[in-house]
């Protein structure tokens, strides 16, 4: 039974995404510890990188402080072994392809393997190219989670009917960053993965505030919040923890059903 | 040419997000459409010829020849086109593929400015909407060139994220292509970039190649010893490249930029001192940390101060069909005011790498033999910097 699949069984999940070392890898360890309390189902761990190009200003400049603050990606492995002591919650990674390429796949997923990550997202490498590493991933039980964007129309079927862990539904055009409004029409994409599959599907990018999560809660499994949570970390740094945990409170409030 | 998925041995692919996935497919779809299409060849051939003024030349450099005393020294010179330098080749090929394809805006990243004026003089030319991307540092350094994109009616935006350069640029641009597709077509500006484009652009400037080809035989009766062109993406070199590629006893040398020295940080010797890594939606080499973290990189030329490389290239070099070397700040400079004096061009800082190197090959060469160096662009943009090199102030 895959884990992420446990974080969707107790009705929508919430997943929250944090960079990790930003501030620092100690604070991500204990944001992450703070959001599991707060309710988060599923943790999505951002491995920096210098050129994130699908991310929007908010997450690029979380990966330029973590980069700075000299984070690596031996530093977060270390980091996750200390946390696994504290808590089993599912945790994928989000990154791009290269730092896992150039740190070798084999390397990387048994690393993957030893701290229980249960799937990773790379924005990079789409259907077309999951040849890459998904039978490395897969081989050291990591799901390569696939994304779905508004432009994906007859990929939609390709792409779902091959998903593993969860189907991660790009809500917007362009870029991550906090959005007032999602015009995509969400529920006709919903329904074309549902057809062909029954792996969970959740949205992202954009969604910042209760009322949205509540709605797209109403058409997915799952809601997938970044940049809201990052901005929280910018502004009080050191000190987010209680912030974090009463934003993640709120948003896993509003999709409870 | 190995192309199957667009893959040139292990390199290139199609390391894109998803949303840019069908656009993509969309553009070689159309693409090999057009490229068949007779009525685009003879619109394109036209531009080609009464737009942007070609064939350009190939020059016999000789008092050059005589000051090195070996082999023969050719120019293919790019840098009388239209816009001043190669770049326009491909601007008017992707341009107009884009209108064919009813899209009515585009956007572009530049390093030095010379493909961002090339895409928006094309823009203006069939009135197309243009907005280019160029780092900050960049529009400081080419303050002539933003100017002239201005003067184009294009929309130049200074990118403020990461380093700044050149491969910020494209990372703006990509992003801004992946917020509007719908309407939008990215003239990537070197062949690098996801499949299609490296394909497309070397097409689109293999022109450069087929005209030198020709030209030598038709002048020398035989084929060069060595083509030499300079390196960033890799462009020019490519287009000078590409028709030679099947003639084994060409040499083909590409000359990247070394900076303050190889041995230095501070350079963009992607083949020297890169690793292969995935970035910018290819599988290439790349200037990179242990972490697979991009490096920042350093060379006097923006065009060339790029931390990767086109993947045909790799494939080139790997397979033993192309070597690279790399030149200085310093070298190019001095060969910069060299080619001034002896020949009255000023060329690109950019060519000048190349022309560095054709003064260190000529004289190893006989003197029956030949060179051709492209001269991708003209130097004009780049006089203000190179007297500051130099340590005299002028004011642009």
């Amino acid at each position: 039974m895959s884990k992420i699949k446990d974080a969707f069984k107790n009705g929508k999940a919430f997943i929250p995404f944090i960079t990790a070392g930003d501030p620092s890898l100690d604070k991500t360890k204990e944001f992450i510890l703070t959001m599991e309390k707060a309710g988060a189902d599923l943790i999505e761990v951002g491995i920096p990188f210098s050129d994130p190009i699908a991310e929007g200003v908010v997450i690029q400049e979380a990966d330029i402080r973590a980069l700075s603050a000299g984070t690596t990606t031996d530093k977060i492995f270390d980091m996750l072994r200390s946390l696994r002591r504290e808590t089993d919650i599912p945790i994928v990674f989000m990154t791009y392809l290269n730092p896992v390429f150039h740190y070798g796949y084999e390397r990387f997923f048994s690393l993957c393997e030893e701290v229980n990550i249960s799937g990773i997202i790379i924005p990079d490498m789409p259907y077309e190219e999951k040849g890459e590493c998904e039978k490395e991933a897969l081989a050291h039980s990591v799901e390569v989670v696939s994304m779905i964007a508004p432009t994906s129309e007859e990929r939609i079927k390709s792409i779902a009917s091959e998903a593993r862990g969860f189907i991660y539904v790009v809500s917007s055009m362009g870029v991550t960053g906090i959005r007032t409004q999602i015009k995509t029409d969400l529920k006709s994409i919903l329904a074309s993965i549902k057809e062909v599959t029954d792996v969970p599907a959740a949205i992202g990018f954009g969604i910042h505030n209760p009322e949205q999560a509540r709605e797209m809660s109403r058409i997915a499994d799952g809601v997938i919040v970044g940049s809201a949570i990052i901005k929280i970390i910018e502004k009080y740094g050191e000190e987010a923890a209680p912030y974090i945990a009463d934003y993640v409170q709120s948003m896993k409030e509003a999709i409870r059903q | 040419m190995p192309e199957s998925n667009g893959r040139f041995g292990q390199f290139g692919g199609q390391y894109v997000p998803e949303t840019l996935m069908n656009e993509l497919i969309n553009l070689e779809k159309q693409y090999e459409h057009y490229r068949r299409d007779k009525e685009f060849e003879q619109e394109l051939d036209q531009l080609m010829r009464e737009y942007a003024g070609r064939p350009s030349g190939l020059y016999f450099a000789k008092r050059m020849t005589e000051d090195l005393g070996g082999a023969k020294i050719y120019f293919k010179r790019e840098d009388l086109n239209h816009t001043g330098s190669h770049k326009i080749n491909n601007c008017l090929g992707q341009v107009l593929l884009a209108k064919k394809m009813g899209k009515t805006r585009v956007i572009a990243e530049t390093g030095a400015g010379q493909h961002g004026v090339a895409t928006a003089t094309v823009a203006a030319l069939l009135g197309m909407e243009c907005e280019v991307f160029m780092g900050k540092k960049d529009t400081e350094r080419q303050a002539l060139n933003v100017y002239r994109m201005e003067l184009l009616g294009a929309k130049v935006h200074a990118v403020e994220s990461g380093t700044q350069v050149l491969k910020d640029a494209v990372n703006e641009a990509m992003r801004e292509w992946s917020n509007r597709v719908i309407d939008t077509h990215y003239v990537l500006g070197s062949v690098m970039g996801p499949h299609p484009f490296p394909t497309i652009v070397r097409d689109f400037q293999s022109v450069i190649s087929r005209e030198a080809r020709e030209q030598i035989l038709e002048k020398e009766g035989r084929l060069p010893s060595a083509v030499i062109a300079c390196v960033g993406g890799g462009s020019n070199a490519m287009g000078m490249f590409y028709n030679f590629i099947p003639d084994k006893e060409v040499r083909l040398i590409g000359c990247e930029a070394a900076g303050r020295g190889i041995d230095t940080p501070e350079h963009a010797a992607t083949m020297a001192k890169g690793s292969i890594g995935v970035f910018h939606g290819m599988k290439s080499y790349f200037c990179q940390n242990e972490y697979g973290q991009i490096d920042e990189v350093y060379s006097i030329s923006a065009g060339l101060d790029y931390p990767g490389i086109g993947p045909e290239h790799a494939y080139l070099r790997d397979s033993g069909r192309a070597e690279y070397v790399s030149v200085t700040d310093d070298e190019a400079v001095e060969s910069f005011e060299y080619l001034a004096r002896t020949e009255g061009i000023i060329c690109a800082i950019e060519s000048a790498h190349a022309v560095y190197h054709a003064r260190r090959l000529a004289p190893k060469l006989k003197k029956d033999e030949s060179i051709i160096v492209c001269l991708s662009g003209r130097g004009d943009k780049d006089v203000a910097a190179i007297a500051r090199y130099r340590g005299k102030d002028i004011h642009e």
